[in-house]
């Protein structure tokens, strides 16, 4: 329907006066990012518009996450599906499987013959979006891992370090409440900042089949004794109020900004937010070590989204497409979007030109997310995560953590169920890509 | 023999039931039938590959314990909402029916909050309630009361029961009121000149005088309860804590629409269809009888 209705667009302005119209060819791009960050994509794609005339990138916000992707799965299943569609890394498994739904993007730039080097990326950044074979499937956007936020004016005025280690950690919160503070230590988005990123921070497998990367015969083995022991002493440390659970996602962002708790992990990706409430000092440090478990750390995960580029339009679209993911990922676009969003850049030129603009000297800390990603060459452990049906695994984790903070259940009790659940959650994938 | 009087046949009947035929078909008839045929099928969410199982996805339901649970949870959810809006409404209705002066203006406040919508109604009561900004944990405090609904599974279901049934008051004590309002004078005061308070005249008279009413509020509430309430608890709880305020169609709708789990959903949908569809019949074919009128 599109391309029919360029060619007549062509053939009007050619018949009518040469040269006075040209039809640009219009690319959708479906995205997640509401507000100021709505804002920002909007500005990418003008800026990418403006720089050239052939191509028009139109970008619409279609809901969080969730929404945006079960958008572009009817919108496929309709026969209507945008060129390119943001969709949250808990998504990839699902469209992986999805093997004539999607256009794998390193093979639309060679198809485009565009220009692409994979090792001008953050292989932290990109190894999660690699097949088996390292294939690059979808093009990272918006990536961020946990981060330990601290309120540094509460930590000081209790006479504490910023903490280094779990037992740091706990000395920290007793000092944060008995100098007066609610509570010491609160974290969200649980499943990720303390299972998946838990798990890769000190080298243990969450799952079987190296995570799931190596096949969707995977299984879960994340009720551990580690993971156990962690939660468990997390969870009395809800006496005294040393922990206090706040909710899920981000709910729990304003005991934090509040003042009410003094240590809060979630994404490093919550700079913006945090430049805008805290009215106190803040910092960012890496995720605490376990030090029972392992003897330093090995490098966190990423989380937020990709682009990914789905089938059946036609090739001259793609170029454009190609053109569009060139832009997105050169150094100035990458540098001003990290720097803006707290997202962690995903190329090292990006990298190095915030530190060239003194970026990092100027806002200590930022520079946090990047350090603990690229701490190490990743590990099967430590390279990323790749299960069906995750979405609802995530959800299945969450329930039962509630349960385990809600003093229901232990943390062994806890773990097996989700494991359970969350084992048959995988063989329903499994069976429904076969 | 009978004598039958004929009408020339005439195409004007069938036309004037065709809208209703047609909406019926595509709005009801055809999405069900959809909704039917998925729940026999395994499907990845693209629609790539898919395979026909029967009563699999049935099955794998009536094996899991946390969508049995859901059942209580949603008997239970909807019979506080239900109880809780009507017997509010009620009361209210019998004050508003004895005001004299001002009437108008009682009523129309009264009613103003059927006029939100229910995910409006749910963001208030987020606002209300929130732990750490939240008025009412506030105030709670001072009593002793640490609220929590993140963490604690029966505030939470405490939360959306309230937001559901304020919600529904207004259009309860609309048709209480209309109800209470058609009673004839006369009753009422002949009972009060044989010596009736307020109170027995309410008991005695006006509650047994409305119970058409409430039988039509009960299945009106219940199916508001049973599926319109999905506004309230996705902006209030999205289900959580640990599933604490997942009700059936909010489970219809996360398993499918977030988890993509076409087939089980629709599974679900196809339950919860037979289930609303035995629940009138219920009502209708027994419940009616006790009803005065």
């Amino acid at each position: 329907m599109g391309v029919s209705k360029i060619a007549l667009t062509c053939a009007l302005a050619t018949g009518l006066t040469a040269g006075a119209a040209w039809a640009e060819t219009e690319i959708q791009w479906w995205h997640a990012m509401g507000g100021a960050n709505g804002e920002r994509v909007d500005k990418i794609a003008a800026d990418f518009n403006a720089s050239q005339s052939d191509y028009k990138i139109v970008p619409t916000y279609k809901g969080n996450y969730t929404e945006t992707m079960t958008a572009a799965v009817a919108a496929f299943r309709a026969g209507e599906q945008p060129h390119l569609v943001q969709v949250f890394e808990v998504g990839t498994a699902t469209m992986m499987a999805a093997k004539g739904a999607i256009y794998p993007v390193e093979q639309m730039m060679a198809d485009a013959g565009e220009p692409f080097d994979k090792s001008d990326y953050l292989p932290a950044v990109i190894s999660y979006y690699q097949t088996p074979e390292g294939e690059l499937l979808s093009m990272p956007f918006n990536s961020s891992t946990p981060v330990m936020w601290y309120n540094a004016d509460a930590l000081e005025a209790a006479g504490v370090d910023v903490p280094e280690t779990w037992d740091d950690v706990k000395t920290a919160a007793q000092a944060l409440v008995d100098n007066g503070m609610e509570c010491g230590l609160s974290f969200g988005w649980q499943s990720w900042v303390m299972i998946e990123n838990f798990s890769a921070w000190h080298n243990m497998e969450m799952g079987t089949k190296e995570n799931g990367f190596a096949g969707f015969d995977t299984e879960f083995v994340f009720n551990n004794d580690k993971v156990e022991a962690r939660l468990d002493d997390i969870a009395s440390m809800s006496e005294g109020n040393l922990f206090k659970y706040g909710g899920r996602r981000g709910d729990s962002l304003p005991l934090f900004t509040n003042g009410e708790c003094g240590m809060w992990m979630n994404s490093s990706a919550y700079y913006g937010s945090m430049v805008e409430q805290a009215k106190f000092k803040f910092g960012q440090t890496m995720l605490p070590l376990d030090t029972s478990v392992a003897d330093a750390p090995q490098n966190s995960i990423i989380g937020g989204a990709t682009l990914w580029a789905l089938a059946g339009h036609e090739a001259e679209e793609y170029k454009g497409l190609a053109k569009f993911m060139t832009y997105l990922s050169s150094a100035e676009v990458q540098a001003w979007w990290h720097q803006e969003t707290g997202y962690v850049p995903i190329t090292t030129a990006a990298y190095e030109l915030s530190k060239e603009q003194g970026f990092y000297d100027k806002n200590p800390g930022t520079d946090t997310a990047i350090k603990q990603l690229s701490l190490n060459t990743p590990t099967p452990n430590s390279r990323g995560i790749r299960f069906g049906n995750f979405v609802q695994v995530r959800d299945v984790i969450n329930e039962e953590l509630e349960a385990l903070w809600a003093g229901d259940k232990t943390a062994a009790e806890a773990l097996d169920t989700a494991v359970e659940r969350g084992n048959a959650l995988l063989r329903k994938f499994e069976r429904s890509v076969k | 023999m009978l004598k039958r009087v004929h009408f020339p046949s005439s195409l004007l009947p069938y036309l004037l039931v065709a809208p209703q035929i047609a909406i019926t078909l595509v709005f009801f008839i055809w999405p069900a039938s959809q909704a039917v045929y998925q729940s026999f099928l395994i499907e990845d969410a693209f629609g790539l590959s898919t395979e026909f199982v029967w009563f699999e996805n049935f099955e794998l339901l009536f094996e899991d314990d946390i969508y049995l649970a859901t059942f209580g949870r949603t008997i239970f959810f909807s019979a506080a909402v239900a109880i809780l809006s009507m017997s509010m409404a009620l009361i209210l209705a019998g004050f508003a029916d004895r005001v004299v002066r001002g009437a108008t203006a009682y009523r129309t406040l009264l009613i103003w909050p059927y006029a939100v919508a229910p995910v409006l109604a749910g963001a208030l009561w987020v606002f209300m309630f929130n732990p750490t900004l939240g008025i009412f944990p506030y105030i709670l405090d001072f009593v002793g009361v640490d609220w929590n609904h993140y963490l604690n599974g029966n505030q939470a279901m405490a939360l959306v029961v309230f937001a559901s049934a304020w919600k529904q008051i207004a259009y309860n004590f609309l048709f209480y009121l209309a109800a209470m309002q058609s009673i004839p004078r006369s009753v009422i005061e002949a009972a009060a000149i044989d010596g009736a308070g307020p109170i027995r005249r309410f008991k005695d008279f006006i509650f047994p005088l409305v119970s058409p009413t409430t039988f039509f509020l009960l299945v009106i509430n219940a199916v508001y309860a049973f599926f319109e309430t999905f506004g309230i608890i996705h902006a209030v709880t999205q289900g959580g804590p640990a599933n604490s305020t997942t009700i059936l169609v909010y489970k219809v709708f996360n398993d499918g629409f977030v988890g993509l789990d076409l087939g089980g959903s629709a599974a679900q949908s196809v339950i919860l269809m037979v289930l609303v569809i035995a629940m009138t019949v219920v009502q209708f074919r027994f419940v009616e009888r006790r009803v005065q009128y």
